[in-house]
Parts: structure tokens; sequence; C-alpha cells
């Protein structure tokens, strides 16, 4: 399958483009930010429905406070703030206010993982998609493009629940259908093989992408999906997959305790029991450097890719 | 040479090495880091008692300062390295692969000078009410300073902690907000309005000194004065009065330069305006 670039944009204009685009769609969408507009490209809603915007300051933990509250109403409310304050700083107040309250509140998060590059480890969060997996009721989505970021700003507004939507920094490919809608939990096939299959979310769908043509010239016919929701996850199309291939790779730009790779293990374990390969950061924090010195630094390149499914199939 | 005098040249050279670190990076925040300069300046040369040569996380006998607003950390590893803590020639790896200057100060890496992470708001006080206490149980006499934005005001911690140092008599606390009235989206007043903030800290227990943070004598005189008044039972704020971008015409009186870095002739103009006082690293 041939995988078109369309052009290179970063995921938080996705981001910033369907929240405008709901907004003009859904009067009942409501937007709050934490003095970070411009970061998560906010602008165009605020500009547009200031009377639907809630400027919090440096507030995060009173942020996703008003916004539960906002949902007792009927609002549907979008946060906006970098990802590690997104998730680390309010945990509780999204675990009580938010998960267990059962509130209708869509936590967007930028800048997430090491790809946020300078600013360094204090701001890149690899541990977010695992807390908010653990979160009982809580959807967990991490889009690979700008188009899907698009997609799914959309499939969450329509959507009745808490939803933990990541994304990031750096222009990266834009690769996927500009009209294809996301289905939340519904896995996403990108190319169909038969030697292993490679199961990539955000950033790194794009680095598979590189990987599976790469294996494919040394005559290694791959498996990739695209897993955008984290959670709930798609089991039945992991399960159809490695049924037939046999070994499993996952990457992620996450902690591999956690993440992804940890959700398809356990349910490998427990239906399947396969040879996997994980590609994430092992249980380190990240520091300052370019997103490409970083995502190479820490293994999470196309060749870590390319390597961990030569050793999967080599296990089986 | 005056003291006051010394100390602006240092002060000079630091707003130097500011700039042209967030140049060679094309990353990091110019705008609050100029204008805590001079406070920084008056802290480290003039009114703490510090051993930089022989740097100890614990600081047992010494004076010791936080940095809450982690983002102004140019500014922090220039001072720290103009002080002795480690060799100039290192700010040239800011923000680079493998560096020990990150983005945001950190323990990580073992810089000398820095004993706390920063970069998400509103923890530092926290820390600092921590070691203040610590040293209270040391029977050690010194201060332990603390410095915040005025945006980081919006963050409850904050808060929590304002309560705490006042409510627990943490009276060797000496705290400090940049107040220069700027932050990312905007002015302070537009984006989450603060009120009085004196008005609020002195309600809380505190004692409040309202001052230009960009005029050197005035800065070690209010230092000289929370020295004085430590020790009776009340923490101590420094509502610093600053410009962001001070010292650099074309970044002062707008929050741009809160995180932009200047490109080649920005830097030049920048540099036009800095005497080279101590050298360049
Ligand atoms: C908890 C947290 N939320 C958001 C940010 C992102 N951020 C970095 S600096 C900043 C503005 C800080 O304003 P202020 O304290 O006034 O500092 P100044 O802009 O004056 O340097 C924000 C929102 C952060 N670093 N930490």
């Amino acid at each position: 399958m041939e995988f078109k670039i369309q052009n290179y944009q970063d995921t938080r204009s996705g981001f910033g483009a369907g929240l405008y685009e709901i907004g003009k769609l859904n009067p009942k969408v409501v937007a709050l930010c934490a003095d970070l507009i411009g970061s998560l490209k906010m602008d165009a809603f605020v500009k547009d429905f200031p009377e639907r915007f809630f400027q919090t300051g440096i507030s995060e933990a009173n942020m996703i406070g008003m916004a539960a509250g906002l949902t007792i109403g009927g609002y549907i409310p979008f946060t906006g703030t970098f990802a590690n304050f997104s998730t680390g700083r309010v945990y509780d107040q999204i675990r009580q206010s938010v998960a267990y309250s059962g509130k209708n509140v869509k936590i967007c998060a930028s800048h997430a993982g090491l790809t946020l590059g300078e600013d360094g480890a204090t701001h890149q969060i690899l541990e977010d998609i695992g807390m908010m997996k653990m979160l009982p009721g809580m959807t967990v989505i991490v889009p690979c493009d700008y188009n899907q970021t698009r997609a799914a700003v959309h499939a969450i507004a329509a959507f009745d629940g808490p939803v933990y939507l990541r994304f990031g920094r750096p222009k990266v490919p834009n690769f996927t259908s500009e009209t294809e809608p996301l289905i939340i939990g519904k896995a996403q096939m990108l190319q169909e093989g038969t030697d292993v299959s490679i199961f990539a979310t955000g950033h790194l769908v794009w680095k598979a992408i590189e990987a599976i043509q790469q294996l494919e010239k040394e005559g290694i016919h791959a498996e990739l999906i695209n897993i955008h929701t984290i959670k709930p996850l798609d089991n039945e199309a992991i399960l159809r997959s490695v049924s037939k291939t046999k070994c499993v790779v996952t990457a992620e730009e996450h902690q591999r305790n956690g993440g992804l790779g940890d959700s398809i293990a356990q349910l490998l374990a427990l239906n399947l029991p396969t040879p996997i390969e994980m590609v994430a950061v092992d249980d380190q924090f990240g520091q300052s450097g370019t997103p490409e010195e970083l995502l190479g630094l820490y293994g999470l390149e196309t060749a870590d890719i390319i390597a961990a499914a030569k050793k999967a199939i080599s296990r089986k | 040479m005056s003291e006051i005098k010394n100390l602006q040249r240092i002060a000079s050279q630091v707003r130097r090495d500011i700039v042209r670190m967030v140049h060679a990076c094309q990353s990091g925040h110019p705008g609050g880091s100029l204008g805590c300069t001079d406070y920084l300046t008056a802290l480290y040369f003039h009114e703490m008692k510090i051993k930089p040569e022989v740097f100890e996380m614990d600081g047992v006998g010494e004076d010791l300062f936080f940095l809450s607003n982690g983002h102004i950390s140019p500014v922090f590893y220039s001072i720290l390295a103009r002080r002795g803590y480690f060799d100039v020639s290192e700010l040239g790896s800011f923000r680079k692969l493998h560096s020990r200057l990150q983005g945001h100060p950190t323990t990580h890496e073992g810089l000398p000078g820095v004993r706390m992470s920063s970069g998400s708001l509103g923890q530092g006080m926290s820390v600092a009410i921590g070691a203040a206490q610590a040293k209270k149980l040391n029977n050690d006499q010194s201060l332990v300073f603390v410095l915040m934005g005025d945006g980081e005001q919006q963050e409850g911690q904050v808060w929590e902690a304002a309560i705490n140092a006042a409510g627990k008599n943490v009276d060797n606390l000496v705290a400090a907000i940049d107040f220069n009235g700027q932050q990312i989206d905007g002015p302070v007043s537009k984006v989450m309005p603060l009120g009085d903030l004196k008005a609020k800290y002195e309600a809380f227990g505190w004692i409040v000194y309202p001052l230009n943070g960009n005029d050197m004598q005035e800065v070690i005189d209010t230092l000289k004065l929370a020295r004085k008044n430590a020790f009776q039972g009340k923490p101590q704020l420094l509502l610093l009065k600053t410009e962001m971008g001070q010292g650099v015409d074309f970044m002062v009186g707008t929050h741009k330069w809160h995180g932009a870095a200047p490109n080649d002739e920005q830097l030049r103009l920048a540099l036009a305006q800095l005497e080279e006082t101590l050298g360049d690293y």
C-alpha cells in the first residue's frame, strides 16, 4: 500500500481545527485553557466563540474542576493544556470530579512525549497514557497525524463520556484521509501482512510505516495496525492479526510501563500468549534535545522498529 | 568601584549570556530571565551567604535559593556559572542533547547549584518551606529564598504554601514574585487578574515589601531589611516590580519575548545594548 504525505503538520493544529469546527456545529461545545491558547492552537475558537471560552489562567486543577461543573447543565467541555499539566498535575481532580463522577469532559493534551523537545523532561510526560487508561470509564485516544486528530475531535464531541485525547508539538507527515472519520475503539488497518504484527500509536505510526517499507524490501511482510484508541482496545482486531502472524511489535512515544505495549501484552497473555517486542521508553526520564535526536537516543526510531520486528520473528 | 556599579556590571554580562544562550538553541525564555537578572545578581553576588566552590545539596550553614518559575532557567544558569558553581563555557550547552543545562532546571544531571527540579509551575514555595523547616531542625540561622512568577500565583498550591508559611511561622523564608504583569496569553490583568497581591499576602500574615526589582540599590536595601526582620515570626515577600525583557529595548513592555528566541539580527541589536563586562563565554 502506498502512503502519500499530503503535507507536514503538527497534530495540535489538527486539534485546533477540529475544535473550531465542532464549536461551529454544536453550541453546547465549550473550551477551557490554562494560559496556553497559542500552544494548543485554540485561537480560532477563542476569537469566534468568546462567550463559550474560559481562560482559567495557570490553574489546571481548577480548570478540570470547572470542566466537570460545566457538564452539569449540558455543556461539552474541552480542556486544553500540555499533556503533563493535563494528567500528572491534576490526576486526583480527573479521578474524582471527572472519571468517578462520570462527567462528559474531553481532556485535550498537547506536547506529549519526547517530541516536545528542548523544554526537557519536566514537560515531556511519558506516563500519561498509563495514568489515564487506569481510570475506570476513561477513553484514551492517540491519533497519528493532523487529519486524524481533527477527526478525533469530531468523534469525541459526539461520544458521551470522559475522554483523554493526546497529541503533540512537532510537524509530522500528514497522510491519513482528510475525510475518513475516526471510529472510537476501532483499530485502523494500514497494511496487511503475514510475518509480524506491528501495533503503533501516535507519532510512531509514521515511523512504523517507514519500517514496514524497509522490511518489505528485505522480504518481510509486516502487518501494520494503527491503534489510535488505546482504551477501549480493539481486542478483536489485535487477536485476529496475531493469530495470523504469531509475533508482535508495539511502538509508542511513552514509557513501556503502562503504555500501549503493556495493554496488548496483557490481552495476549490472557488470550493468546505470543512473542512480543516493545518499542517504548525504558523506565527513564527524557531530556532536552531536538525531537529527532531524542527519538534516536531513546530507541524510538524507524531502525528500532525494524530491529524489534526481526527479533520478534526470530522468537516465533 | 561602588558595590552598586559592580553588581550592575555583573548584571550586564548575565543579560548578554541570556540572549546568547537562547539564540544559540533557538528556544527558551529570555523575557522573564532579563527581568529577574537584577534580583538574582543581588542575591547571589551580594546578599546570600553561599559556598559555590563546594556545592553540597544540604547546604547546611548556607542560604538557599529555589527557582519556582523554572522557565527562566537562562538567568539562573548564567548566575550560577558566573558565581563559580560550574564553568561558564558550559552555558553553550543550554537545551542541547546530553547537557546538564536542561530547558528547565533539574537535579537529575547533578548540575551544581540546583537543589530542586522546576518547570511545572507552582511547586517551589512548598519545597522552600520544607527546606526552611529543615534549617530550623538543624538550628541553622541562614535563610531560604524562593522566586516565583506573577502568573504562577494563579496556581492553587502557591496559596496552600502561603497559608502554611504564615500559619506555621516560617520566618526564615524570603519569597519573591517577579511582578512583571505578563504571562503567556497576555497581561496577567486580562488572563486572570490577581487583585491586590500585597493585601492578599498581608491578609495571610506575611510581611510584604513592594519595590522596583530592576533598581539594584532598592533590591539590596530591601534584602538587607528582610534579613533583619527574619526570625520574628513572619514569612516575608518581595513584590518585585520588574519589566519583562529589561535591558533590551525591543523586548520590554510585551509578553512576546516570554518564550521566543531572537534571530541573528535581533541578537546583534540586543548585544549592542549590553556591555560585555566579564568576557563572553
Ligand atoms: C503547571 C504549569 N502550567 C503551565 C505551564 C506553562 N507555562 C510556562 S511559563 C507560563 C507563564 C508563566 O507566567 P509568569 O509566572 O508570569 O512568568 P513570566 O511569563 O512572567 O516569565 C506558563 C503558562 C507550566 N510551565 N507549568
